[in-house]
């Protein structure tokens, strides 16, 4: 019986013999591991950067639109534009204030309008928000003030912008107390947003905010008329309270509309079930692309089951010569098993490293965060043993199952 | 109790329909000390006997017990640790690795016996001290004569301590004067105590031995001591 230690060294002086040879074989694990690695890492990667615009909307947040977005309720929400977009009104934002774990409401109204200061011009999204809008969506100011309620009840002529707005209308000046131009009229910036950065292909800091009142008196035109608004925001107290929140809202908003349940003329969106669909989507997107490239740690294991074929061959005689000097059919068996997988576990290490530098690489170019954990790492190299173990076993029980006479024999 | 005792020894092979005697029943025994060649031309059966005699092959009839191990009644793993620790073989063609210096081919044996590595170091040096190569234990095969070779490959045998030695031809790949001095080698092994049996077709070989066996189509045809002097002769 051979000791464990004389089993190591024996495999890895058969390495070493043809250093060429073992690194080839090798390679094919490594571009393996290396490209599943990659692969995982990049889509965990998209997975957790959809997440996180996701969530950079803002926490617990329920967002109501007008119209339906279910069954047959769309067509009717545009055959009957009339009342289909403009179904939600400020009284009903006031209404779903009144209902339990609510922390925030936020109405707003949508509106474009071109904006010229500074003999430059810039075509936004105009929203006319309470300044609950900023709490609603988790917003903070960066530079300057936000309007308060009473501005907003004024339909005060001042607004506040969105960094790209900011950056384009004022390069290398501070927006803040300057004066522009929108729709023929004079607004004063009060203040500059944060940058919240793109979620999906929206840049979500090209926008301008303004008081409700303001939008909807001097900018919206017809849509602006009446108290309807195109959207509220309304934020849960916490993330428990989400689900039954958007309940009570389409309740409310059922009750109020006078309209039942599939026939409704809004919607209520929660963020959090879009954060799973949209993670679940990434989720198949990274399981895709981790199989596809398991195929080449396929080929890989392939490479290696070649390789120890071919040695099982050349070595016929020497395989003779150690049975007729006792060695077990064990020995031989975990001897060509141990090189097989010492070439693959190799291989999978440095694939690994190579795999986790073409991640960093890649998450790089696309500005993706970097996502590597221990448990793919550590699944890369068990897969690999695994690898080693099922494409060297063929081999190896040849070798263990040769004829020590025949063996002998070969030339 | 003899070292080796064959009674009604058969092996069959089967040729397509045809079925091959080479070994049609054959009984002898060989005591401890022996000293003993089996010769006789290809196809007598005599290479079949060596491979039983090692623990390589099985016979079909009959009964052989070598050392008090039954041949026919082992497993593979029985006749593996046999072969490790109750033959030292020694063939026509050195067989060492290559890769392997002469230190390290002499350790092969003990690496499958489980010995330790340090224990493994001092025997091996001490065998080819016995052999005479004490000066090139750490060269490859390539950078050693045939008669080396061979010294090594005896070196080897001897490791696992066994209590019979085989050699298949071992003059077979030597020019003559390095033969004698290797069949030499084998007498002094013999006086020191070791049971040596010789499978040759050479009768010079044969002639320096103590006895010789000689097969022909799968029988022992005779079976005789040799005379002291003709085997001085070999030696001239």
């Amino acid at each position: 019986m051979m000791r464990t230690s004389d089993l190591v060294s024996s495999a890895s002086r058969a390495l070493r013999a043809n250093p060429m040879r073992s690194a080839l074989t090798a390679l094919g694990v490594i571009i393996g591991v290396a490209s599943v690695v990659a692969m995982v890492a990049l889509g965990s990667g998209a997975q957790a950067q959809v997440e996180r615009s996701i969530a950079s909307l803002g926490s617990n947040l329920l967002i109501v639109v007008p119209g339906s977005m279910r069954g047959a309720g769309g067509v009717r929400g545009q055959a009957g534009a009339g009342g289909g977009f403009d179904s939600l009104t400020l009284n009903d934002a006031e209404a779903i204030a009144q209902l339990d774990g609510v922390a925030a409401v936020a109405p707003s109204q949508r509106a474009r309008a071109q904006i010229i200061a500074n003999g430059l011009n810039w075509n936004p999204e105009v929203n006319g928000v309470t300044p609950d809008f900023l709490i609603a969506r988790d917003w903070e100011i960066a530079q300057g003030r936000m309007f308060d309620e009473t501005e907003e009840r004024q339909a005060r002529r001042i607004i506040v912008l969105g960094n790209t707005v900011a950056e384009n209308l004022f390069p290398n000046m501070d927006p803040v107390g300057q004066t522009v131009r929108m729709n023929g009229g004079a607004y004063e910036v009060i203040g500059v947003l944060e940058t919240k950065g793109q979620s999906g292909f929206q840049d979500q800091d090209d926008i301008v905010l303004a008081p409700l009142t303001t939008v909807k008196r001097r900018i919206a035109g017809r849509r602006g008329r009446g108290d309807t608004v195109s959207q509220i925001s309304v934020t849960a107290e916490s993330e428990q309270a989400l689900s039954r929140l958007q309940e009570d809202v389409e309740n409310l908003l059922r009750q109020r509309h006078r309209t039942r349940e599939g026939e409704d003329d809004f919607t209520v969106q929660n963020l959090s079930s879009i954060t799973e669909t949209a993670a679940q989507t990434t989720g198949v997107f990274t399981a895709l692309l981790g199989g596809i490239s398991a195929v080449s740690l396929l080929v890989g294991g392939i490479g290696i089951m070649n390789i120890m074929l071919v040695s099982v061959t050349e070595r016929t005689r020497e395989i003779g010569l150690r049975k007729a000097l006792g060695a077990r059919q064990s020995d031989i068996l975990h001897q060509f098993g141990l090189e097989a997988v010492t070439l693959s576990v190799a291989g999978g290490i440095i694939g690994l490293v190579i795999g986790v530098a073409g991640a960093w690489g890649m998450t790089t170019l696309f500005n993706l965060p970097l996502v590597v954990s221990a448990l793919n790492a550590g699944l890369a190299i068990a897969f690999s043993g695994l690898v080693g173990v099922v494409f060297g076993a063929y081999p190896a029980w040849r070798a263990a199952k040769l004829d020590p006479i025949e063996a002998l024999r070969r030339e | 109790m003899p070292l080796i005792e064959a009674n009604n020894v058969t092996k069959l092979y089967r040729m397509g329909d045809e079925t091959v005697h080479a070994l049609a029943g054959v009984s002898f025994s060989i005591p401890q000390r022996d000293y003993c060649a089996i010769v006789g031309p290809s196809g007598s059966g005599k290479s079949t006997l060596m491979n039983i005699l090692g623990g390589l092959d099985t016979p079909s009839g009959g009964r052989i017990t070598i050392a008090g191990n039954d041949i026919g009644e082992m497993t593979d793993d029985d006749l593996a640790a046999f072969r490790n620790q109750t033959v030292g073989f020694i063939f026509q063609s050195f067989n060492l690795l290559p890769r392997l210096t002469a230190l390290e081919n002499v350790e092969l044996p003990m690496i499958y016996g489980g010995v330790l590595p340090k224990e493994r170091h001092e025997r091996a040096a001490a065998l080819l001290q016995r052999v005479g190569l004490g000066e090139r234990m750490g060269h490859r095969p390539t950078q050693l004569s045939g008669g080396q070779q061979q010294r090594v490959a005896i070196a080897r045998a001897l490791a696992g301590k066994p209590a019979l030695i085989l050699a298949d031809e071992p003059t077979g790949a030597l020019d003559s004067n390095t033969g004698i001095e290797i069949l030499a080698l084998f007498s002094q092994l013999n006086r020191e105590g070791a049971t040596i049996v010789i499978v040759t077709h050479d009768h010079d070989v044969a002639r320096s031995t103590k006895r010789t066996i000689e097969m022909r189509d799968g029988y022992i045809v005779s079976d005789q001591l040799n005379d002291r002097s003709e085997r001085h002769d070999a030696h001239v």
